[in-house]
């Protein structure tokens, strides 16, 4: 990209579906990513409403019929067919929220709009590869989607086997095809992701504008950047757990095979070697995006700019060698167990410096509470609330009482569900006026914002209940003792799918009422190069690099 | 009014607004509306008692109360109406090395207790008598005593499997049996009170992960074929402690209790002697009749 100042106009840009289909342009795959991800949140989302309907009370009340309707299960039968599909509805909603909501709007939505508008690049550094990143996405849903609906363990449909797909239950536990389906479609999410990860990386280390040294880099692309070094690292470990488990299945190999010198447990090690990195691949982007916002509407720079960026690197490098503290329960040994404690808990140091700077950050400014800082601020007071019963979790000890309980549900939920998705719903607001030159109304936002702060507060607040108590996690149905929390922890999901509906109808009165968004609607607080350009930004931008001082 | 009592009328104004028909608190497991831990009963739920209630869930309330009350100053003091100039302040090294130093101090105070709690766990004591529990893929488990003699082929002569009890299957039925529903086994599991007892658990070689767990004894163990997993408890008190299979196994997950009846030496030693001599159902028979006889002496 050393003759990036051509000018680039004289392309002419292709319109209609090849605009899309064909698009190498990081804003249009960008925006393709975002509506995917929202696709893929409203049906993770039902799934969830459904779990949630039917914990509402103790008994089975919908599964039974649910799967006597969807799969045609005769009566006799749609009892166990039930119990099943609630464990897929669990797997497929964990699956589609992580690889299919979050990652594509955080990685691909957010990143790949601002990562090069941000460090003044005209584009990505593979725009064709960029292409192939997102269209792999679509089968990989596709392949997921299918898996539900053919045959998984004898009789019943779909893969029941947790996100987790521990064998040997997503092995000789469920025999037929629906678990293939459900392999291939991570093989292909993961390809798109190592693919991804490779073009960021490449992007923001040579495509960077003259005079914007990584120390000058905006948070949000620096968070961008550990994310996506964890991606590449993480994700082929994955790969290997999940092509060993394949080849188990299908091709008479024994690595998780007790029976045949293999071993159940390497595939959790391998699992959460990627997992608990993948844990933070899913809200590293979010703490970008608050820092932007935070400094935006507080209208001062971000405090201890090094010290946040930093954070973030030792976030990424310690969230390798903590895996095991998934993995308590299984017989590990005092030290080894002793070290996952240890290791663990030193991610609070870190983590805690990213929130006393956000606040440290507002401290001393002249806030402006638009929607974007009001969902801001309700992600830090809920991470803080997430992070803290980490802390709990990291214990061994205490684990052994919450481990697989709704504890853990309230935990990752907190850090995920309030975490990562109010960081993308403050990204969407932040953002919706650059991306697609209309302005939101803040009165919808703002009513989005408080129906969902209450109502996943309501959802998961009481599971921390539930889990003290001992109720185990993945369960379709639980003792009466049970029922109190549950109804209130289900009356939330409600809530929150109001939110959603708000939240949609947001979107399509933005576009339908057309009002132009000024360039920069945020002000002097809005200091990153993609407030300079238009709204929305020209199809390329740059064409002259921006010279940073 | 006491904070309990507070809360009990507290909750129960929110059952009766949310509609809940009244559960009864499960001996040996949990209550209505239970908000922490279950009872103790057992060292190594002792310890998680302490160190959660007495220290981690008073820090970590502190610390989000602390980050709430950062946030509420700020929007009070630092909007824009009460601060139209923002100060440009992005560094500062001392509070930045505070904001570094007392997290770490923090986590050194957890540290220290969490290891002794952890190394208790885990350092498996001499124990008195051994239990293998074994996850089965029909999602129920398989006891084995086999300190109550073995056969020439290395079985355990006492050796029962635990399913869920048919009438604990439908909430009805189990309301009329007054028995817990979800929980009851058909078999229970017989241990002494205030002895070792060592767990080994495992999975049938075929069948799939599952997990071992009584909240109230503070041990959770995962059930994985091809592995002995050890664990230990020394149940503190007499009674039934429940547990649910913790570790997502296929579609009777939520369907494999797990039922201990702690009792006294005594008793263990004449349900183990019939269990030995005149079979499994007489045993049972004997129990259930001892234990009626304790209730009965409780009543009066």
């Amino acid at each position: 990209m050393a003759h990036a100042t051509t000018a680039h106009d004289d392309h002419g840009h292709p319109t209609g579906w090849k605009r899309y289909v064909y698009s190498t342009n990081h804003k249009d795959i960008g925006t393709m990513y975002l509506w995917f991800a929202i696709l893929s949140g409203v049906i993770g989302g039902i799934l969830s409403v459904v779990m949630r309907m039917e914990l509402q009370e103790p008994g089975i009340q919908y599964f039974t019929g649910l799967a006597s309707m969807v799969y045609g299960t005769p009566a006799d039968a749609a009892i166990d067919a039930g119990k099943h599909m609630y464990n897929v509805f669990v797997t497929g909603h964990g699956l589609l929220m992580i690889f299919f909501m979050v990652m594509p709007a955080m990685i691909g939505g957010f990143g790949n709009w601002f990562v090069p508008l941000m460090i003044g690049a005209p584009d990505m550094a593979f725009p064709r590869m960029n292409n192939i990143s997102f269209w792999l996405l679509p089968p990989a849903l596709g392949l997921l989607l299918i898996s539900m609906f053919v045959e998984g363990p004898a009789g019943a449909y779909g893969v029941g086997g947790g996100w987790t797909i521990y064998p040997p239950l997503s092995t000789t536990g469920q025999p037929g095809p629906a678990m293939d389906f459900a392999i291939l479609a991570l093989h292909i999410a993961g390809a798109s992701s190592i693919l991804g990860a490779i073009n960021f990386i490449t992007t923001i280390f040579n495509m960077r504008a003259p005079g914007m040294t990584l120390h000058k880099m905006p948070l949000f692309v620096w968070s961008v950047l550990v994310t996506v070094f964890l991606l590449l690292l993480s994700l082929p470990v994955l790969a290997g757990g999940i092509t060993m488990l394949l080849t188990d299945r299908n091709f008479g190999t024994s690595f998780f095979v007790p029976s045949a010198g293999g071993d159940p447990v390497l595939f959790q090690h391998l699992f959460w070697f990627f997992g608990h990195p993948e844990v933070y691949i899913l809200i590293l982007p979010g703490f970008g995006i608050i820092s932007q916002i935070v400094a935006t509407f507080s209208k001062k720079p971000v405090f201890g700019y090094l010290g946040m960026a930093y954070a973030m690197v030792a976030i990424g490098v310690v969230g390798f060698i903590v895996w095991a503290h998934h993995m308590y329960t299984v017989g590990l040994d005092a030290d080894t167990q002793a070290y996952f404690v240890a290791a663990t808990m030193i991610i609070a140091v870190p983590t805690g410096v990213k929130i006393f700077s956000w606040i440290a950050t507002m401290w001393g400014g002249s806030i402006d509470f638009r929607a974007p800082m009001i969902w801001a601020m309700g992600f830090i007071f809920l991470f803080t609330v997430g992070g803290v019963t980490g802390v709990v979790l990291a214990n061994a000890g205490v684990d052994r009482s919450l481990h697989d309980t709704y504890y853990v549900v309230a935990h990752f939920h907190y850090v995920l569900s309030l975490g990562a998705v109010f960081a993308i719903f403050a990204g969407w607001y932040y953002w919706f006026p650059k991306m697609f030159g209309y302005t939101y109304s803040e009165g919808i936002a703002k009513l989005h914002f408080w129906v969902t702060f209450i109502g996943v507060n309501m959802v998961f607040f009481p599971q921390h209940f539930l889990g003290l108590a001992g109720m185990p996690r993945r369960y379709i149905d639980y003792p009466e003792v049970f029922a109190g929390w549950n109804q209130i922890s289900s009356y939330g999901s409600y809530l929150s799918a109001l939110g959603v509906l708000i939240f949609l109808y947001g979107v399509f009165h933005a576009f339908a009422r057309k009002q132009q968004a000024a360039d920069n609607p945020w002000g002097a607080g809005a200091t990153t190069l993609e407030w300079t350009l238009s709204s929305p930004p020209p199809f390329h931008q740059f064409s002259t690099l921006p010279v940073i001082r | 009014m006491t904070f309990r009592t507070m809360s009990t009328v507290f909750l129960g104004l929110l059952a009766g607004f949310a509609g809940i028909p009244a559960a009864h608190a499960i001996e040996g497991y949990a209550k209505p509306w239970q908000m922490g831990l279950q009872p103790a009963a057992s060292p190594s739920m002792e310890g998680i008692h302490w160190f959660h209630n007495g220290l981690l869930l008073p820090i970590i309330t502190v610390i989000a109360l602390f980050v709430l009350a950062l946030l509420i100053i700020v929007i009070v003091k630092f909007n824009s109406k009460a601060n139209p100039v923002p100060s440009r302040t992005t560094h500062n090294t001392f509070i930045e090395v505070l904001w570094t130093v007392v997290p770490i101090l923090i986590l050194v105070v957890i540290a220290i207790p969490s290891f002794r709690l952890l190394y208790l766990q885990r350092d498996i004591p001499a124990s008195d008598m051994t239990i293998k529990a074994i996850g089965n893929p029909g999602w129920n488990w398989t006891y084995e005593y086999p300190d109550l003699g073995t056969s020439d082929d290395g079985s355990a002569k006492v050796s029962f499997t635990a399913s869920l009890d048919d009438k604990a299957r439908d909430m009805e039925t189990a309301r009329q049996a007054d028995i817990p529903y979800l929980l009851k086994t058909d078999n229970p599991v017989v241990v002494p009170v205030g002895k070792v007892v060592k767990m080994i658990v495992t999975s049938d070689p075929d069948g799939i992960i599952h997990a071992w767990t009584i909240p109230q004894f503070g041990m959770k163990i995962d059930a994985i074929p091809g592995r002995l997993n050890q664990d230990w408890f020394k149940a503190e008190r007499e009674g039934v402690f429940y547990g649910q299979c913790s570790e997502l196994c296929g579609k009777d997950h939520a369907f494999m209790p797990i039922e201990v009846h702690v009792v006294s030496q005594d008793k263990f030693d004449t349900w183990a002697k019939t269990a030995q001599t005149a079979g499994l159902d007489e045993a049972y028979k004997y129990l259930a009749s001892a234990e009626a006889a304790d209730g009965q002496l409780a009543q009066q």
